[in-house]
This record gives C-alpha cells, sequence and structure tokens, in this order.
C-alpha cells in the first residue's frame, strides 16, 4: 500500500471515528443549529427593525448569521480535540504504523461537514423567512466555496488550540473569541454606522471582509475586490496557520 | 544478544535543566518478562516514552525488535503495542468499536472473529455494545488491552498496567500478562509494586532517580541482601546476654534489645531454636521469622525510602497514579518500606 493511500484510509477510519461522535452526541449538533437559528429570530424580528440597512433586514443578516453558524460549532471540536491528547488515545495512535495527520483531518472533516449542516439549516430557515437571494448560480457556487474555505480554515484553527489547551474547559473557551469576533463585524449592522474605534475594529477584523463578500454574493448586488481578496488573506491565513500550529503541538505533546 | 527484543544502551533524556534518564542501559531476551522497578519519578513512563517512538532521546542507542526507534520509527511501529499508563480507549465509542477500529488500522479484514475473540477473552462480551464511558475502571484497562493486543504485536508495553486496579483486576492482569509470555510475547512492564515485579518479571531493573541502581533475577536481587534470619527481642539486657551467649553467631543490637540469629527459615530448624531458648529458660518478648523480599532489596540499593516527593519526581510519571494506588491498599514502594 502506497503512503497516500494508507493516510487517506487511516484518514477515513478517524473520520468515522469523529462521526459517531458526533451522532452520539446529538445535543451538540442540535445546540449548533439551534443557536444561529434562535440568533437569527431575534435579530431579524425583535431587533432588526431598529437597524437602518438598505433592503430587508433577513437579506441584510443571513450572510453574518453563516459565518457564525461556522463558528459557533467550533467549540465542541476544541473540546473534544483536548479531550483525545488528555485521555491518551493520541498517544496510542501515535505508537502505531497510522498516518499522523489522520486522527486531525478526522476532527477537521467531521467540523467542516457538521458546519455545512448548520449553514444548510440557517439557510433554509432563512428563505421560510423571506430572505431572497438575486445571486446566479456562479454567485451561489462561490458562495459555498467560501463557506467551505472558511469552516476548513476555522476547524484547523480550532483543532490547534484544542490540542494546546491545558484543560477542555479552556480548549472551549479559546473558540469564544471566533464565536464573539462576528458580532462585532457588519453582520448585523453596517460597520459604518458604529462608534469611533469600534467601526475601526469592525472594518480591519477578518469577518467583515468576509461577510461582505459573502453578501455580495447571495444578494447578487456589488462585490469589492479589496474585500474578496481580504477574505481569502483571511481565510487562507487561519488554514495555514491552524496547520502549522496543529501539527507542531501534535509532534511535541507526548 | 542477537535475539534481543529490546536493547538500550547510554540511554539519556533531560527536560530543561533536569536529567530524567542519565545513561541507562539495558537488554530484554525475545520472549521474556522485563519489568523496570521504581517509585513515581524514577523516569520510567519517560524510559517508555523513549521506547515507544513517543519521545526522542538526547543521548544513547534504543533497538526495539532490532530496529532503531530514531531511524526506523516506522518498523517498530509496526511490531509493538503499547498500554499507557491511563486508559486509552476511545469513551465515545463501544467497546466492541473501539476495537474494530484497532483492527481497521491494523487493515485487518474480516475483523469480527478477531474482535468476538477479544471480547471474549477480556471478559468484555456483556458489555461489548455499550459505550466504554460505562465501563468500570478494570473494564477499561482490560478494554486497553484488548486494543493493544489487536493484530498480534511481537513486543508489548504496559507502562503501570495494574496502577489504580482493585486486587481481583490485578490478579486478572497477570494471568493474561503470563498467557501472552506463554505465546512468545516479549513484555516490557513498569511498575511501583514489588510483588509485580517478583511475581511476573524474569528479569527486573530497579531504576531510582534516573539511574539503574541494579538488575538482574528476582532471585539475584534478593541475593545482594542479608539472608533470612529469625529476630529475637528481649525485655532486658540480662537476657539478650544470655540469649547471646545460647545462640552462637546471632548479631546484637543493644539499642533495641534484639538478636538476630541467622536461619534457613524451616520448622525444623526453628523448632531447635526455641527448643535451645527453652533449655535455658529464656524468655523472648517478640519472635519473627524474616525472609528478604524485593522491598528489602530496594532500600538496601538505594538507601532511601522512595518517597514520590523525592526531588527527583519527574512530571510524565503522574502523581495521580500514586493516589489512586493508594486507595487500592497495595503494597506500593513508599508505604511497604514506611511499614519497617
Amino acid at each position: 500500500m502506497s503512503m497516500s493511500s494508507s493516510a487517506l484510509g487511516d484518514s477515513a477510519i478517524m473520520l468515522r471515528r469523529n462521526f459517531r461522535h458526533t451522532v452520539r452526541n446529538p445535543v451538540t449538533v442540535f445546540n449548533a443549529i439551534l443557536f444561529p437559528i434562535v440568533m437569527m429570530l431575534m435579530f431579524v424580528y425583535v431587533f432588526g427593525g431598529a437597524f437602518k440597512v438598505t433592503g430587508s433586514y433577513v437579506d441584510y443578516a443571513v450572510p453574518g448569521l453563516i459565518v457564525m453558524a461556522i463558528t459557533y460549532g467550533l467549540g465542541p471540536t476544541a473540546a473534544s480535540v483536548n479531550d483525545d491528547i488528555n485521555k491518551g488515545i493520541i498517544n496510542r495512535f501515535k505508537t502505531m504504523d497510522v498516518s499522523r495527520g489522520a486522527v486531525l483531518t478526522g476532527h477537521v472533516v467531521a467540523t467542516t461537514v457538521r458546519a455545512v449542516i448548520a449553514v444548510a439549516a440557517i439557510i433554509g430557515v432563512g428563505f421560510a423567512m423571506g430572505f431572497r437571494s438575486h445571486g446566479s448560480l456562479l454567485d451561489w457556487a462561490a458562495a459555498i466555496g467560501l463557506v467551505l474555505l472558511l469552516a476548513f480554515a476555522t476547524s484547523w484553527l480550532t483543532v490547534a488550540m484544542g490540542l494546546s489547551a491545558k484543560s477542555v474547559e479552556s480548549a472551549g473557551l479559546a473558540t469564544v473569541p471566533l464565536i464573539m469576533l462576528p458580532f462585532l463585524s457588519s453582520a448585523f449592522v453596517p460597520a459604518s454606522t458604529m462608534k469611533t474605534g469600534v467601526k475601526q475594529f469592525a472594518e480591519y477584523q477578518p469577518f467583515t471582509p468576509i461577510i461582505e463578500t459573502l453578501r455580495g454574493l447571495l444578494s447578487g448586488g456589488h462585490i469589492s475586490t479589496s474585500h474578496t481578496v481580504q477574505a481569502l488573506a483571511w481565510c487562507v491565513g487561519f488554514a495555514l496557520l491552524g496547520y502549522v500550529w496543529a501539527v507542531s503541538t501534535f509532534k511535541k505533546r507526548a | 544478544m542477537e535475539n534481543a527484543a529490546i536493547a538500550v544502551t547510554g540511554l539519556r533524556k533531560t527536560y530543561g535543566d533536569k536529567v530524567v534518564l542519565d545513561g541507562i542501559g539495558f537488554e530484554v531476551a525475545s520472549g521474556s518478562v522485563f519489568s523496570m522497578l521504581g517509585p513515581n519519578g524514577a523516569g520510567k513512563t519517560t524510559t517508555v516514552n523513549v521506547l515507544t517512538t513517543l519521545m526522542k532521546a538526547d543521548a544513547g542507542t534504543v533497538r526495539v525488535a532490532g530496529y532503531d526507534v530514531a531511524a526506523q520509527t516506522k518498523q517498530v511501529r509496526s511490531a509493538i503495542g503499547v498500554t499507557g499508563q491511563f486508559a486509552a480507549v476511545d469513551e465515545l465509542l463501544s467497546g466492541r468499536e473501539n476495537l474494530r477500529m484497532m483492527a481497521d488500522l491494523k487493515r485487518i479484514r474480516p475483523a469480527g472473529e478477531l474482535v468476538s475473540g477479544l471480547l471474549e477473552r477480556f471478559e468484555l462480551t456483556e458489555a461489548a455494545d455499550k459505550l466504554a464511558s460505562t465501563y468500570s475502571g478494570g473494564m477499561r484497562r482490560k478494554l486497553d488491552l484488548a486494543m493493544t493486543l489487536v493484530g498480534s504485536p511481537r513486543i508489548i508495553f504496559l507502562d503501570e498496567p495494574t496502577t489504580g486496579l482493585d486486587p481481583r483486576s490485578r490478579r486478572t492482569m497477570w494471568e493474561i500478562v503470563r498467557e501472552l509470555v506463554a505465546e512468545g510475547t516479549t513484555i516490557f512492564l513498569t511498575t511501583q509494586y514489588l510483588e509485580e515485579a517478583d511475581q511476573l518479571a524474569d528479569r527486573i531493573a530497579v531504576l531510582d532517580g534516573g539511574r539503574i541502581v541494579a538488575q538482574g533475577t528476582a532471585e539475584e536481587l534478593k541475593r545482594q541482601i542479608p539472608g533470612t534470619h529469625v529476630r529475637l527481642k528481649f525485655a532486658t539486657a540480662a537476657e539478650l546476654d544470655s540469649a547471646a551467649r545460647v545462640l552462637v553467631g546471632g548479631t546484637r543490637d543493644e539499642a533495641e534489645l534484639s538478636l538476630r540469629v541467622p536461619s534457613d527459615g524451616t520448622s525444623r530448624s526453628l523448632r531447635a531454636l526455641l527448643d535451645r531458648l527453652d533449655e535455658h529458660s529464656i524468655d523472648s518478648e517478640e519472635f519473627s521469622v524474616h525472609t528478604p523480599d524485593l522491598d528489602d532489596v530496594f532500600l538496601a540499593l538505594t538507601g532511601h525510602a522512595a518517597t514520590d516527593s523525592s526531588s527527583s519526581s519527574a512530571s510524565t510519571d503522574s502523581g495521580a497514579a500514586a493516589d489512586s494506588a493508594a486507595s487500592t491498599g497495595s503494597r506500593t514502594l513508599t508505604d511497604s518500606i514506611e511499614e519497617k
């Protein structure tokens, strides 16, 4: 068996393991889907009326909620990666002739799949609440691509945080910034309406360009090239940072 | 040694400026049980970690199954099975699924028969389809060991396999180790229980503060210290005097008012000794027969009681293990030495 096919086989076995975990822990999935939906109901029906945005508020909010659905599901991944390294199961795999990255890849792919499910749920409920997209098929394909890239990138970052954390609690806590950042972005209100200071923060933080790009794609409206470039750069940066950090921590911690 | 399953020379490992392993060397013959005995912090787990490719040594050569652990890591990994100090099972999978996963990773197909065989052997058939998170500590250890056995590794490392187990589970574990050896498997076992090393090991290395202070068979180690003797304690110095006159060859301890007389420990020689005391109307307050055990060996070799608060306690030898060990009421190095 060649190196790569055995690595692929190992990753598939690990992925099956992570899917079993997900199925055994339906509360996690339910929570990851439910929380963004509750946020959507709150923002659209409660606060949304007070915000000044162009077009209908649900159209404005869906892209931000998509991003939130991705980041909100990261907490359980950090906790479960941390559990793996603290309970010794990773050491078991490390003393076996098993592809080094398989256990991490398993977590990343499982997390990405869970994120896609949560995003699909948000879009579905969004449609039911009156969300309408004017994006072309190509726009949608690009939006799905960006969602996958963001989920993949933040998953690697989360895996790294889970490996580095001293305890399950601190692993879960490490992902809080990723969950909070969308609130301080243009997810729910345009950055231009924010107070000085917060506004600058919102404009330069990673999620604003990502959300603006998604918004442009889904509305079929204008997409700023600078936002698109920034969005892609942030995602690739997260993925690289997460990957390098995760792999080096994985090697170090015995 | 040509057929050595494990050969270690000059192994050194430091964490920062703290020396955890200070140039240790030993060989383990194929198909034998080798036990590394020492208190917490002696460097046992670090040794296991280096031998099982989890850690890199700072110096020295380590060959496992004939392969160099630094250069031929892949081959070493295919030859070994490792059961660490804490049960490394997937708690969100059932016992059967855990074993199945191991079989998948080792590309054993079909695995059904192997898995159900192992479940039966470890008396886990009833709990096979329950999640491992519902298992008791003993069951987890058994599942852990069963997972290690998937694929029949030639060399098995057991890092304190019975720490924290109740006496019954400990016996079961010992039985399994004996069966494995009978099948030709080589076992490297670390323990802080002298009795365990005595019971299972063909050869024992005593590790203290990162050095091997002695190695040999249990018999050889016991020979390094005073033999079986009878200890008599008296109420007065006068009685001690007369006893010392009657029992030639005894060693007196004036402070303790005791006399140590060499003896082979048989009932015939003991009766003869008591008869002689009777003839001279000498009464001893206490009478005990002392056979050397590995406790004595450890104390004689290291010259100190092995407490885990010793300065050499390494971060990798967990204190938690000692806590759980104490709660089982079993004899650890520490408490058995303090008894004396």
